[in-house]
């Protein structure tokens, strides 16, 4: 990518992300009540998209050989056992980002 | 903004501090390992500042995926802010022009988490105080940013995989709002329909997000005689 390239990308996601944070302020910040449905979605899209990202994340996992898929399912369970463990969001991420280097790098090789 | 109010608004921030300064630290040690001059990293930080943004920022200027996408995907990944906006229109109301614009540019999982939580003490301006807070937090972040993406274009080492960090931190999200929301259906819904769309239409691009995103709002929609009634099980739902 050209630098003009990366600045434009870098540009449109700081005004994407910029709008999810202003929308409510635009919308409903005359005094007026933001409608039920909205309230609802607002309270139940967020761990709905966070499951779809998640996915997301694993879209590339091939099962064509056990390197391609084992080494991500690791590290993600082991994310999750180590964050019910020390509820710390730091070791967890970290922990299982080193786990997953150490499992591409030098495990299934 | 003085003295008073940052010495009141200091100590409610170390934990976003320290939990900023790594997560920084990851984000541009990623850019970096992804070929990208630590200024990119500083300028994503400071025009974008988003955790989970720029992690897949990261993944979206690597592919050098196409602007529709970037915006898509970015829009997406940010939409739980909203649920922030709303729930902050009350406490943000007694602050005005430029620091309430930057209070809302600067509204993160952590800086929301702080702000929801904080009350300014005794005699010291609301304003300043929630100000103070939002300025600090991306502060760290920019910081982490810069160590990290300097970090990772001097040291060598082999970074394949470092690119899980953001997987990582997704899970760290959804098992936290696992464990405060008593309604699960969200999550079985999102990621199913993710799961259907991939396997109809492979990762090529994520634009299996769009349809899942259909399937999953008119899902919403669909359970909301079910969900969306006070019977006093415990929910949280707002993120983070």
């Amino acid at each position: 990518m050209t630098n003009p390239q990366i600045a434009l990308s870098v540009a449109v996601m700081a005004v994407c992300t910029f709008l999810t944070r202003a929308l409510p302020f635009l919308l409903f910040d005359r005094g007026k009540k933001p409608p039920k449905v909205i309230l609802y979605l607002g309270r139940f899209l967020p761990p709905a998209v966070i499951a779809m990202l998640i996915v997301y994340c694993y879209r590339n996992v091939s099962f064509a050989a056990v390197g391609g898929w084992l080494p991500a399912f690791l590290a993600g369970a082991a994310v999750v056992a180590l964050h019910l463990w020390k509820k710390n969001d730091m070791l967890s991420i970290m922990g299982g980002t080193v786990f997953y280097m150490i499992l591409v790098q030098a495990v299934f090789r | 903004m003085n003295r008073k109010t940052l010495a009141a608004a200091f100590p409610h921030t170390v934990p976003v501090l320290m939990g900023y300064l790594s997560i920084g630290i990851v984000f541009g040690w990623m850019m970096s390992a992804a070929g990208f001059v630590p200024l990119w990293s500083v300028a994503m930080s400071i025009t974008i500042y988003a955790g989970s943004g720029q992690y897949l920022g990261v993944d979206l200027l690597a592919n050098a995926s196409p602007l529709a996408d970037v915006a898509f995907l970015t829009l997406i990944i940010n939409f739980r802010h909203l649920v922030y906006g709303l729930s902050m229109l009350e406490k943000f109301r007694g602050v005005k022009g430029i620091r309430k614009l930057y209070m809302i540019f600067g509204l993160t999982d952590e800086t929301y988490a702080l702000l929801s939580g904080v009350q300014p003490p005794e005699g010291v301006d609301a304003g300043g105080f929630y100000f103070c807070i939002s300025v600090l937090d991306q502060l760290y972040w920019i910081a982490g940013s810069l160590v990290g993406a300097v970090a990772g274009a001097l040291i060598t080492i082999n970074t394949e995989g470092i690119d899980f960090a953001m997987t990582a931190l997704f899970i760290v999200i959804a098992v936290e709002q696992w464990q405060s929301s008593g309604r699960h259906f969200p999550v079985f819904l999102g990621a199913g329909a993710t799961l259907l769309s991939l396997l109809c239409l492979g990762p090529e691009g994520g634009r299996f997000l769009i349809p899942a995103l259909v399937i999953l709002v008119g899902g919403l929609l669909a359970a909301r005689p079910m969900l969306d009634r006070p019977d006093g099980t415990p929910e949280g739902g707002e993120g983070a």
